[in-house]
């Protein structure tokens, strides 16, 4: 378990956080720039101090202001991966990546993670010479080889574009899965976090706004101002079940039903998690018939908001919060209220292709 | 025939080893300053940056005077090293070495407070938090990304003990194969008739040792700018 709670002054910003987070998986540290999401990795990794409070990772205390306790950074175990690369400009690739690695290193284990970066061939280079994308897999290969407890990435993709970030964002799904070190990503892009994270943290403003899985926060519409201009939508934990071959069809199954979506080479079994579009979702409210869309969910609704108009947004339980977005003129219309049964249609296509993260390991299914 | 005579290579050797032994000694005070400069805050700071510039500005041979007056024989601290430790610094080799350490000074921790400030403090807390004490960091990180700072504070203070005069004249006197150093062996014959030729020949040696120096400094610097693969 990871837990913080800190509190520092900074001229005129003042930072209080606590929240508690498990240490394995991915949390997101998600808010815009200036809320204090670097200054809270700083603090977790020593390299400024809280004014008060306490943080510990795994029971051994990092920080405790009320004992006294202030580990310095080298003494904390934790892999820090910065916006910029920082690599030492004067050592080739490989004394970089050997730099945080404590006396032993085994050679299997250097080699294991060298070809997971796929950075083999950059070892006797000089940072100098690497491309963006190059010299920020080997700034994270040598945070991972010096054998951290956590991983703290602070917006790693920050200064790439976008083909490189979907390179990068491919390494860190592969080894937080593979490696089993928990990492704190810290991200102003919500696809990011999408993509990578199981946990996410709300700051805003030098506080915690909310805490929770990521797609509990993505649905709720109250926490709309923070999530920023990130589309309306749902996120959605689905597993693979079968694929149609005839059809071209994957099955998706989730706790409110089954998504038919374009074949996805992925195996059964799979997890996934889906984004849902808030536009891409119309609402009926007797079972339709006679329609071409496939997905279809039976739910009730939960909760009516107005959008910027002439639109309004509709949250539906179907098992998951689903959110549809509606003209005000149907909903009037319908007369669709609060505590209403209605029917959820989903456009195959409307299976965000871009959100298709996997999420690999042996989660439970819920 | 010798390409040097014996009173040009006794001065060139003399001169050589005052300037290396200033260099050499000057180099972790120098260091030490010039990180209290760039680095440390405290109170007084603009103060001791002045005493550490004053060898530049003031008359040379006020610097030499006042080394006299304490390090001389019957000076304060020249008199405790006399009297405890049978120690002579004025008139000695020693003593030129000092005057010209202490004229070069400044020059020396000018280059290296310029580079120190230069080094990245990200790629320092990136070192911290791969496990690397304080001390590690600076052994690895700071001080090699110091060094073209280094190499050329160490040139121009070579150069500047080379070319020392003023205060070496004032705190050793000009004493032949102790004291006399290229200037001052120049001095010498500058002042006596006839010796015209020799003055510009020794002008003309003193000329090449800066330049030699000159070049391998460059040399140096080029090698650690192409170890680092910048395109600078």
């Amino acid at each position: 378990m990871i837990e913080i709670d800190v509190e520092k002054r900074v001229g005129d910003f003042s930072l209080v956080a606590k929240f508690e987070t498990a240490s394995s998986g991915v949390t997101a540290l998600f808010g815009r720039s200036g809320s204090g999401k670097t200054t809270l990795v700083d603090m977790i990794a020593g390299l400024t101090y809280p004014d008060s409070g306490r943080i510990s990772i795994d029971n051994e205390v990092m920080f405790d202001s009320s004992e006294r306790i202030n580990l310095p950074p080298e003494k904390r175990r934790l892999g820090y991966v910065f916006q910029e690369d920082r690599l030492f400009p004067h050592l080739n690739v490989a004394s970089n990546l050997r730099y945080g690695c404590r006396n032993s290193i085994d050679a299997a284990e250097f080699n294991r993670i060298v070809d997971l970066l796929g950075i083999k061939h950059l070892l006797a280079r000089r940072p100098a010479s690497l491309s963006g994308g190059e010299k920020q897999r080997v700034a994270i290969g040598r945070a991972i080889l010096a054998n951290p407890r956590l991983l703290l990435m602070d917006e790693p993709l920050a200064s790439l574009d976008s083909a490189r970030k979907d390179e990068i964002l491919r390494f860190i799904e592969e080894f937080s899965s593979s490696l089993e070190i928990p990492i704190i990503y810290v991200s102003h892009a919500m696809d990011e976090i999408i993509r990578v994270a199981n946990t996410m943290v709300l700051v805003s403003d030098g506080r915690i706004a909310a805490t929770g899985s990521v797609e509990d926060i993505t649905s709720r519409l109250d926490l709309r101002p923070m999530t920023g201009r990130y589309e309306a939508g749902s996120v959605i934990r689905t597993r693979i079940t079968d694929h149609d071959q005839r059809n071209g069809l994957s099955l998706l199954e989730f706790v409110g039903g089954t998504f038919s979506v374009p074949e996805i080479d992925l195996p059964i079994g799979q997890i996934l998690r889906v984004r849902i579009r808030a536009r891409d979702v119309s609402i009926a409210t007797v079972k339709p018939q006679g329609i071409s869309i496939n997905n279809i969910f039976q739910g009730i609704i939960t909760d009516i908001r107005e959008d910027r108009s002439p639109f309004m947004d509709v949250l539906i339980d179907s098992g998951v919060p689903i959110w549809s977005r509606i003209s005000r003129s149907s909903l009037e219309r319908l007369e669709l209220s609060k505590g209403q049964q209605v029917y959820a249609m989903v456009k195959a296509v409307a299976i965000d292709r871009h959100s298709l993260g996997s999420i690999r390991g042996d989660r439970k299914f819920e | 025939m010798p390409v040097l005579t014996e009173f040009e290579s006794v001065a060139l050797a003399l001169s050589l080893k005052v300037a290396l032994t200033s260099v050499l000694v000057c180099l972790p005070f120098g260091l030490a300053a010039a990180w209290l400069l760039a680095r440390v805050e405290f109170f007084g700071k603009a103060v001791i940056d002045a005493v550490f510039h004053l060898p530049l500005v003031v008359p040379p041979v006020v610097v030499g005077y006042v080394l006299l007056l304490l390090l001389g024989k019957t000076g304060a601290l020249g008199g405790w090293l006399h009297n405890t430790f049978g120690i002579t610094i004025a008139f000695t080799w020693i003593g030129a070495a000092m005057a010209a350490g202490v004229m070069a000074f400044p020059l020396m921790v000018r280059a290296m407070r310029l580079s120190l400030e230069a080094v990245d403090r990200r790629l320092e807390s990136a070192a911290r938090t791969l496990g690397a004490s304080p001390i590690r960091v600076f052994l690895t990180v700071t001080l090699p990304l110091m060094a073209p700072g280094i190499l050329v504070g160490s040139v121009l203070a070579f150069a500047r003990a080379l070319g020392e005069f003023g205060a070496t004249i004032t705190f050793v006197s000009n004493i032949p194969g102790e004291t006399q150093t290229l200037p001052l062996a120049l001095y010498s014959l500058a002042q006596t008739p006839g010796q015209e030729h020799g003055a510009m020949r020794l002008a003309l040696i003193s000329v090449a040792v800066a330049l030699v120096a000159l070049l391998i400094s460059e040399w140096l610097a080029k090698r650690i700018r192409d170890n680092r693969g910048s395109r600078e």
